[in-house]
This record gives C-alpha cells, structure tokens and sequence, in this order.
C-alpha cells in the first residue's frame, strides 16, 4: 500500500490521541513519500505516551507540513522521493507497524548503498524545518549537573579533560554533604519553574531521598524489571530461528506490564523507563551506561530545565551471557573503571544538553562526588581556567548560572 | 524526524560535504604521525616498485592481515590525547610502516560483512548476524586456485561463530574446497571445556548482540585437529587459556601456533576486543585498544622471530572501519557504528615489513575494497571479480 491510499480510518489500531491527531492530517500524510511517512508515523503512534515536549514539537510540525503547499512539500521531500524501495516495504504494514518498517527499511538502505542519500534528505529536511518552525526556547536557563565517582576512594586518573576547555577547573572544593546540596539546588527549581517532566533525577545505583517534584529513575530501582527482562531475553533467545533482528523487534513491542511494572504507575515515564532498558545497548548490564543513556534519552525528548546524573559502580566486566543469566552471585563492582566511564558520560552529558534550545544560557557542573574536583561551565565562566581557591558547590553553581 | 536534537557543532559539519569531513580528519591523522611518529609524506618520495624493494619471490612471500572488528576512534588512538593508548603501533610499529590515512568504507558497518567485504574485495551485502558465506570469491579462493596452494597454506583466526564461514565463498566458480581454514578459538574453548565455568570471560560472540550466537554452519576447525594441525593438547590449550583476559589474546595465542606449526603463507587475523564499546563502557573500549595495540605488536614480533616469516612477510593492519563521532547527535559516540558518517567510515591501514617502505604516510583516498587486488600483485594471483584498484605505493 502506498501513502496515497491512506484513510484516516487506517489509523484505528492507534491509542486514542495519536489516533485523533494524525485523523487531522490524512490529507498531507498521504502526500508524502513512502520513504519518510513510516519514520512519521513511528513518533505519533507513541504520541500518548510522549513528554510533553516531543508533544509540542510533533504537533508543530504536522502543522507546518499541512501547511506547504504541493510543490513546497516536493522540494522539501525530494532527497526522500528519489529513494528506491523494494516491493516488500511498500507492502509492508507500515500503518500499524512503523517501527518495524523502519528497522527493515534501516537495513534495506545499507545494503543498496543508499544510505548516505537518505542521511543527506534527512538533515535537509531537519534544517527546513528547523528554519520553518523554530524549537521553543525554556523557560528559564537550563542546568545540568553529573556527580562521578561515587564509592572511589583514590584516583590518579586525571579527570575532566574533555570538559576542563569548555569551563573552569576547581581543586578545592568543598564537598560535605554535596549530594543533599546538590539535589536541594535541583528541587529549589523545580518549584521555582514548575513543568512536568522539567526536572529530573537520574540515578545509576540507588537514589537518594528526593523531592516529589522531581522525575526520578534509578538503576536499582528498576531491578525487578531488569530481572523480568533478562528472564524474557533467556527465553525468546532459545526459540528456534530466533535472530538478533526477530528479538529486536520482540523488545520493541514489550510494555511496561509486561514487565512487571504496576498499571497505576506514571505511563509516559514508565513507558520511557522500559525503551531505555529495551533499545539502549548495555544499559540493562552495566550501571554507568544505564545512567549515560537515560540522560541521552531524557535530555532528547523531555528536554528537561535540569538534569542531575549521578553515576554508580557498574558491576565488573563478566560475559554478558553470564551476567544475564539468574545468578544469585554477588556481582563485584569496579568503582575505577566506573569513574572513567561517567567521566566521558558527563561529556556526553554536556554535549547533549549543548544540543538543545537555549544552550547558549545554560549551565553545567560536573563533580567528582565526595572530593574537591569539580568543572562548572556556564555563560559567563572563562574557558580553561583553574583554581585551587577553597570553594563550595553552590557558590560554583552561582556562578555557572 | 525529530529536528530539535542536531547540535550547533553538528550541523556546522553537517554544511560541510562528506568528503571534505573525510578530508579534515586525514589531514588531522597525518599530521598527529608526523609530529609524533616522525614519518614522512609519501607524495614527496621518488618512486620505486616492490621488485625494487625486496629480493623476495612472490613465491616465497608470507602476508599476514590483522582486521580490527569495531574501529576506534582518532581522539582515543592517533591523536594527542589518544596516543597513551597506542604505544607500540606509535613507537614500534608506525616508524616501520607505510601508513595510509584514509581507507573508506561505503559498504555495510557490520563487523561480519565488512570483514568480508574486505576479505573478496567487494561490498558484500550479506546478513551481518547470519553465517553466510561471502557471494564473491575470498581473497583465500584466488589465493590457493591461482597459485595451486594446499589448504594448510591459507588460514583464518576469527572471533566469533559468526566468522565460521568467511574462508570461502558461495561463488560457483570458486566456493567449496579452496577456501581457507577458519579457526575460532573461543569455539574450540567451549568444546574443550567441560564444565564451561572456567572458561566464561572468553566466550561471548559478539558485543554487538551479545544475546545471541549463531549456529555454527560449514567445515569447522574442529577440537581434535589441535594436537593433529596444531601439536597442541586440548589440556595446554585449556590451561593456557586460564591465563588469557580476553578472545584476542586467546585468538593470537593460536596464531603463534599456526605460524610455528604450519607456517601458512596467507594468514588473517580478525580480533574483537575493542567492540566491547557496544556495551557502553568506555573504559572498557580503552582497555580493548591497549590491549590490541600490544597484540598487534605481539604479531610483529612473532613475525621477526619465526625463521618461516623473518624477512619475508608483509604485515597489513586495518580497522573494518570507524565508529560514530561525537559530534553526530544520530548516535551515542564511540559506542556504535550505526550513523554512517564520513568518520565511521574513513579509517586507516599500515603495511610493513618485506618490500614496505618504511615511515611513511600517504593520504589519497583509497577504498577498503582495494586490500584484495593489492594482495593479489604481491603474492602473484589474480583477483578478477574483486572491485577494488592495487594500492600502487605497495607495489
């Protein structure tokens, strides 16, 4: 079936407001080339479950494709036009099943080398719309904060390379009771600019006592889902014919009960909780790159007025067939090799929370947890300096801000 | 189609086209050699051919091709803060070596199938998780059908079940009985050891899907031909492993082997520790370069002191390709290969060793594909199917 054929009806296995919100549309959706229609559709059947920004941003630009005219959506969609595809795409369910024509058409591009052509339509395509619809400024300055460390005792790694040129390097801070500090400095703001999903704590072991305001996800948190779904790997992976493509898909269509998580519980978050522990590679394994991906994750599509990361241990490198099987064995942990990875997840941290609106306002602070380094960066700090003046947290992140 | 999450330093690049990216990484790879490693341009040397530079028959000329299954990246290897992590191909091995700072890959970014691409000098578009045998003849076919080789004179030491079927294609003209033997260490491990426990840290497939391992398919290397091939006792070989961190060293642990016992003449050698970045860990990914940094070494070393290669074998090390820049919000940085930009698919090859000049650099595009051919002038065989061009400064 091509997009042309579409009806609005077609969109009746879809939950009820991505349902209401593409039947507006049906007009300009089947205007649009096979190519890029699925990767659409792939966002707003999830658009009951999306944050309230991916809400905003997917609405805008529906909007804004209705409202090109015919040969303003061609110029606009060309690079997606001149993508061939095979006849088993286009006969694919990609109405009911975007996600997978995605995957397939994924693989479909690498192998008839096209896809440096597909990647070229698409950053045109981001930068028209960009232009045409721009993305909505905060509120207030955004602040992210990473706390490292946790559980080292000495390093002689050195730290904060990547971050020390883009802000000012610390010695001397004062760390007592900087965690409690930090996450009352996050709870503060999520009173003084209150918005759902707006303020988040992330934790890669177990989380500290928190404000309610505040959107919390932490590694030891979800362990009994991260229990039932290394069970349900275990066991699709013993089917025969199964193959790393068929299991991708199965993981893909796991929702939160089939996880265990409670019907009662927040449907956005936990729905958000579940793709993190189902798309991200390594986060159900290690804790450091649970805690970088959810970042990722959180900053990408709640783009969040802040964001504390707070790395854990992660458990020793042991075969992951091991580490997935139901050992009752006490995990040993590597609080070094840690350390270096939420060293270059607070980079990435950083980096991420550059990518979006308003960066040019927003602060960072990245710590060394229960030691005197730290990195504040913000608007009106020098570049690639240091000291070693005795300082606290909050006076770091006064003047980051 | 989200477009809110491209950072500013990413669209800047992407303005720029991908071959200017591809351009400005070069310069940047050639440039940290020449001011660390010391090497010279090539463009600037007088020409000469490999008849010239070596007495060698192509007759008697051993090739060894050590691949890198998971690239890694310029800023933890050939750039300044890299360096730390890449000492002996810095110190030993680049002063050596003919350096080629720009090898692209337009093929597919999986491990398997652009190893195989490299391995028949065409962009194989075969299931990257199947165990498939490459469509186009290997390097291994030409090899032994042109030159009349025995199978004990082409080998293959590969990670991961996946590999199994890598030494010979499904091409009618070639395929069945002329390909390469293929061993895969941590296959024979998991045979040779009965209860499994001891031996655990070794055997993951792949990091990639590390849930799952492919059924083996074709003619294995199987456990009793190590102490008939290899003289080596499933009991050493088990032992041996007690003392082994990871699969590469395991796999380079039988390549001595090989070249003790049997002496092939064409020897490839994938490893795969460095993928572990998949899991997310970098400090993980930093260990797998180090780590293979020295096994490389270790290679060349052997190659000096086995009387069957010394002065005779020309050493090839290549990444299958990059991995994803920081810079490209489509992926997660080092962790994956998944974005298909200029620097996940411009990486770098050295050659060294018999007929090889040494420290220099050279910076024309070349493409992965081009491996084949080139092998192909040097041993004496013809690749006529292979799509790739002879590199013409190794020959």
């Amino acid at each position: 079936m091509f997009p042309s054929d579409l009806k609005s009806e077609q969109f009746n296995g879809y939950p009820p407001e991505a349902r209401k919100l593409l039947s507006a549309y049906v007009g300009v959706l089947s205007r649009l080339p096979l190519s890029f229609l699925p990767s659409l559709l792939r966002e707003a059947i999830e658009f009951d479950y999306k944050f309230p920004a991916e809400r905003r941003a997917l609405e805008k630009e529906l909007a804004n494709l209705d409202l090109l005219s015919a040969e303003q959506l061609r110029d606009w969609l060309q690079g997606f036009a001149q993508i061939h595809l095979s006849a088993a795409l286009e006969h694919s369910d990609w109405i009911n099943a975007p996600a997978q024509f995605v995957e397939q058409l994924s693989s479909y591009l690498w192998t008839t080398h096209q896809l440096d052509a597909f990647r070229s339509a698409a950053l045109a395509y981001a930068d028209r719309l960009r232009a045409a619809v721009p993305p909505e400024k905060p509120p207030a300055p955004r602040l992210g904060i990473t706390i490292v460390g946790q559980g080292v005792t000495t390093n002689d790694v050195p730290l904060f390379r990547k971050l020390r040129p883009h802000g000012a390097y610390f010695r001397a801070v004062r760390p007592e009771n900087g965690l409690q500090l930090l996450l009352n400095v996050v709870a503060e703001r999520a009173k003084a600019d209150p918005a759902p999903y707006g303020h988040w704590y992330i934790d890669g072991g177990r989380a500290a006592p928190y404000d309610p305001t505040l959107t919390c996800v932490s590694y030891h948190g979800l362990e009994p889902v991260r229990a039932v779904l290394s069970g349900k790997i275990r066991a699709e992976i013993e089917r025969p014919g199964m193959g790393p493509e068929n299991l991708r898909t199965v993981l893909a269509q796991l929702r939160p009960a089939d996880l265990g998580m409670p019907k009662a519980g927040d449907a956005v978050l936990d729905r958000f909780q579940v793709k993190v522990l189902t798309e991200g590679s390594g986060t159900q394994i290690f804790s450091t790159t649970f805690a970088q991906w959810t970042a990722r994750e959180a900053l990408r599509r709640a783009q969040p007025l802040t964001l504390l990361v707070r790395f854990a241990p992660r458990q020793r490198q042991k075969p992951m067939n091991e580490m997935l099987s139901a050992s009752h064995e006490v995990a040993e942990l590597d609080p070094l090799g840690s350390l270096i990875d939420a060293d270059m997840g607070a980079y990435y941290n950083w980096l991420n929370l550059q990518r979006l609106p308003g960066a040019e306002q927003s602060s960072f602070l990245v710590w060394f947890e229960d030691h005197s380094e730290a990195v504040a960066i913000g608007p009106t700090l020098p570049r690639g300096t240091e000291s070693t003046t005795a300082t606290t947290l909050d006076q770091l992140l006064n003047w980051a801000s | 189609m989200s477009s809110q999450f491209l950072p500013r330093r990413a669209k800047d690049r992407a303005c720029l086209a991908p071959y200017k990216l591809a351009r400005q990484l070069v310069w940047t790879r050639r440039e940290f050699l020449r001011s660390a490693a010391g090497v010279a341009l090539g463009g600037s040397l007088l020409p000469s051919s490999l008849a010239a530079r070596t007495r060698i028959a192509a007759s008697k000329r051993k090739v060894i091709v050590i691949t890198f299954g998971g690239g890694a990246r310029d800023q933890e290897t050939f750039a300044p803060e890299g360096q730390e992590n890449i000492p002996h191909l810095m110190r030993e091995l680049i002063p050596q070596a003919t350096f080629f700072t720009q090898v692209v890959n337009r093929g597919i970014l999986g491990h398997y199938v652009a190893t195989a691409s490299l391995a028949t000098g065409v962009y194989e578009t075969i299931n990257n998780f199947a165990s498939l045998p490459p469509e186009h003849p290997t390097i291994f076919e030409y090899f032994r059908k042109d030159l009349k080789r025995p199978a004990s004179d082409a080998w293959v030491v590969a990670p991961s079940n996946g590999f199994n079927r890598i030494g010979e294609s499904s091409h009618r003209s070639y395929g069945p009985g002329l390909g390469a033997r293929v061993i895969l260490p941590k296959h024979l491990l998991t045979a040779a050891a009965s209860s499994g426990t001891d031996y655990n840290h070794l055997l993951r497939d792949n990091y990639e899907t590390p849930y799952y391992t492919p059924e083996l398919g074709g003619n294995g290397f199987e456990l009793q031909q190590l102490g008939t091939m290899l003289k080596l006792s499933v009991d050493d070989f088990k032992a041996h492993a007690r003392t082994l961190s990871s699969p590469d060293e395991l796999s380079v642990y039988i390549v001595r082997q090989l070249m003790r016992q049997l002496a092939p003449s064409l020897l490839w050698i994938t490893m795969h520790d460095i993928d572990i970045a998949h899991a997310g860990t970098y400090s993980l990914y930093i260990e797998g370069i180090r780590r293979t940094d020295r096994l490389c070494a270790d290679i060349w070393k052997a190659i000096q002191s086995e009387p069957e290669y010394a002065g005779k074998t020309t050493l090839f090390i290549l990444p299958d390709f990059g991995r994803d820049s920081d810079d490209d919000a489509g992926g997660n940085g080092f962790q994956h290969h998944r974005t298909g930009d200029a620097l996940s698919r411009t990486t770098w090859m050295m050659a060294l060793g018999d007929g090889v000049r040494e420290g220099v650099v050279f910076d024309r595009p070349m493409e992965s594909t081009d491996l084949v051919p080139t092998l192909g002038s040097m041993l004496g065989f013809s690749a006529p199917l292979a799509q790739g061009k002879p590199i013409r400064e190794l020959l």
